[in-house]
């Protein structure tokens, strides 16, 4: 038998797996989620009120969704000049060098830790600090939780960024050089024109991946069902509370847990799909 | 979290013992050897459960699996029929019991006692009554040295720091139990907040599991919150002495919790004992119950299986297996309630007929 048509069989059949599963999944999640959505209808998405006592039940996803985009753009900003920074280390200022390697295996051995270990970190380590800081709620919360998800994405957004600097073609950083430009201009005229799309692709992949961390955050946000009124309330995740609550959820509520999970699908979707449109439009 | 590790790796050596003594049990007694017992739900008895597993599966070779998942997690495996028991805190109403696929009794394996650990250096014995229990816990007295705790707490030197309310974030027997306590002793607190597995706080943070806020308390000065008390005793968590019901402060201990068990029991054991009339009971004391249904054969399980089942869950009601409560700091059951726990488990029965005499 030809070989092509076998491979092409296999490639095919193992596609069509990824879309049976991807599928099912969504199917699932909405499954489970309508009772909720037939219960409260949209109220679902902007009540605050989570109310899990027996007859007075009440369910409402809003300070979850708020503690999500809260965390994950803090997060965000946290980690901002601290990837681009390290990235343009690496990829220009100490390119090829023994530091720029030890820097780069460094960040490399921070995307390898599990999320269990940061929690603990930031519960024993972290904690203690802020709380001598004179942080509020003894120290837990969304601006440590926050902190330790900017840690977390810092080597996503760096690798990503530091990949697609090192890509930029050398003609074009040398014609500038020659024309007699520093090479902090070369960076800001250049390296970041020419790479921009790539550089927000990864820090939206980084955004990505804040939303969807649970542990660490769940060991340090407070697990308060609450809409922070600050930047150091306590607070909850989407991710957090399916995490916590989903073991002795029934009915209802175990619905609006599904719920949670589809709106939390949804908010990513919907954020890689603005990425992918500006990237489209930065190209 | 430190709580939590020593449990993992308890289970695991709690595994490899299993294994090991089954193969001299395998001498011992050939029959049990095909038979493995699984079960899940609280985390409330879980001490206890793993002593008490552990010694029968010594003594038998009958094989043993307790998963600690909760007790919401316990009623969900019995109705999947995923286990040969469950166990919860908090017993089915009957509304939940008719929901059921089958019928299911309750059994009392042992007393336990939710105590409000907290962490203030140099403060031990903090007395709490019913008015203080209530403003605390609804965040209404937010600092330690409140004049109205102080007042309470005459010879105690309280700080001046915040009090930070420390409950679960996971839905909980415990809570039940603190929460049917609560509800009892403060109008405010059963009209706003209620009684359940899971609630809506008005203030503090939560923690998942007992081992979750037990560590919390333990790395937090001025946290407060209620705990199974194993988990307290085991950690060294200071804990408070609660005003019963006659106004007396009590310490949480396996005389005061027994005397919580001292009145009357309903034939089916479904009973509350929080708030108990005992002028000498700790008044946040609870049964613990293992549910299993009353007929045995259902999704092909063997007689064997069942009858393996209900002798294991008659030797819990034994002296030998109660003796070793207090170990870990629980109550050993009132005679009257490991009576009647044996009574029900002779109605248990295998195709209509009843499979202990």
């Amino acid at each position: 038998m030809n070989t092509d048509k076998i491979t092409k069989a296999v490639l095919q059949f193992s596609s069509l797996i990824i879309l049976l599963v991807a599928g099912g999944m969504i199917f699932s999640l909405v499954e489970g989620a309508v009772p909720a959505f037939k219960e409260f209808g949209f109220k679902f998405i902007f009540s605050n009120n989570w109310n899990p006592t027996e007859g007075k039940e009440n369910f409402g996803a809003l300070p979850f969704i708020a503690g999500t985009l809260i965390t994950s753009v803090t997060a965000l900003l946290i980690s901002l000049p601290l990837s681009f920074s390290a990235s343009l280390f690496l990829s220009e200022y100490y390119r090829r060098t023994r530091m720029a390697k030890v820097l780069g295996m460094m960040v490399d051995l921070l995307a390898g830790i599990p999320s269990i270990v940061y929690g603990l970190w930031g519960f024993y380590v972290l904690r203690p600090v802020l709380i001598d800081l004179g942080l509020p709620n003894q120290g837990f919360g969304i601006f440590t939780a926050s902190i330790i998800l900017a840690i977390m994405i810092i080597p996503y957004a760096t690798s990503l960024s530091n990949e697609i600097i090192s890509m930029v073609p050398n003609e074009l950083k040398e014609g500038a050089y020659s024309l007699g430009a520093t090479k902090l201009e070369v960076i800001t005229h250049v390296i970041v024109p020419s790479a921009r799309s790539g550089i927000v692709a990864g820090y939206i992949l980084s955004f990505g991946r804040a939303h969807g961390e649970t542990m660490a955050v769940t060991m340090l946000i407070g697990n308060a069902n609450i809409i922070p009124n600050g930047l150091f309330s306590t607070g909850n995740t989407m991710a957090s509370v399916i995490a916590n609550q989903f073991g002795e959820a029934e009915g209802l509520k175990l619905s609006s847990l599904i719920a949670i999970g589809l709106l939390l699908f949804l908010i990513t979707g919907i954020i890689n799909t603005i990425g992918k449109f500006i990237i489209k439009k930065m190209a | 979290m430190k709580n939590l590790v020593t449990i993992i790796l308890l289970l695991f050596v709690i595994s490899a013992c299993n294994s090991t003594s089954n193969k001299k049990g395998d001498k011992k007694s050939a029959k049990a050897k095909k038979v493995a017992l699984t079960a899940a739900g609280a985390t409330f008895p879980m001490p206890y459960y793993n002593m008490v597993f552990k010694s029968y599966t010594k003594k038998t070779g009958t094989l043993l699996t307790y998963g600690g998942i909760g007790s919401g997690g316990g009623i969900r495996s019995l109705t999947d029929k995923i286990v040969d028991f469950g166990a919860t805190d908090a017993y089915l109403s009957d509304d939940k019991l008719a929901k059921m696929p089958a019928k299911v009794v309750h059994i009392p394996t042992v007393l336990g006692a939710v105590v409000i650990a907290y962490n203030l250096p140099g403060a031990d014995g903090l007395k709490l009554s019913d008015l203080l229990l209530e403003k605390i816990f609804m965040g209404e007295i937010t600092k330690w040295n409140d004049p109205l705790i102080q007042k309470n707490n005459e010879g105690i030197t309280l700080p001046d720091l915040k009090i930070t309310f420390v409950h679960r974030s996971d839905g909980s027997g415990t809570t039940f139990i603190f929460s049917d306590f609560m509800s009892k002793i403060s109008t405010k607190w059963a009209e706003k907040v209620g009684r359940g597995k899971s609630l809506q706080w008005p203030v503090g943070m939560g923690a998942k599991g007992n081992p979750g806020v037990a560590g919390t308390i333990k790395q937090t000065k001025g946290a407060v919150g209620y705990i199974g008390s194993e988990y307290a005793f085991a950690q060294k968590i200071q804990t408070a002495k609660v005003q019963n019901s006659s106004g007396n402060y009590i310490e949480p201990s396996i005389e005061s919790v027994s005397a919580a068990a001292k009145g009357e029991i309903p034939n089916d054991t479904r009973i509350m004992l929080t708030n108990s009339a005992d002028p000498a009971a700790y008044p946040i004391s609870g049964f613990t119950w293992i549910i299993l249904y009353k007929e045995q054969a259902y999704d092909g399980r063997s007689k064997e299986q069942a009858l393996v089942t209900v002798t294991f869950l008659d030797w819990l009601e034994s002296s030998e297996a109660q003796s070793q409560a207090e170990k870990v700091h629980y109550a050993p059951l009132p005679k009257a309630a490991a009576e009647k726990a044996k009574a029900i488990l002779r109605t248990v029965t295998f195709n209509g007929k009843t499979l202990l005499k």
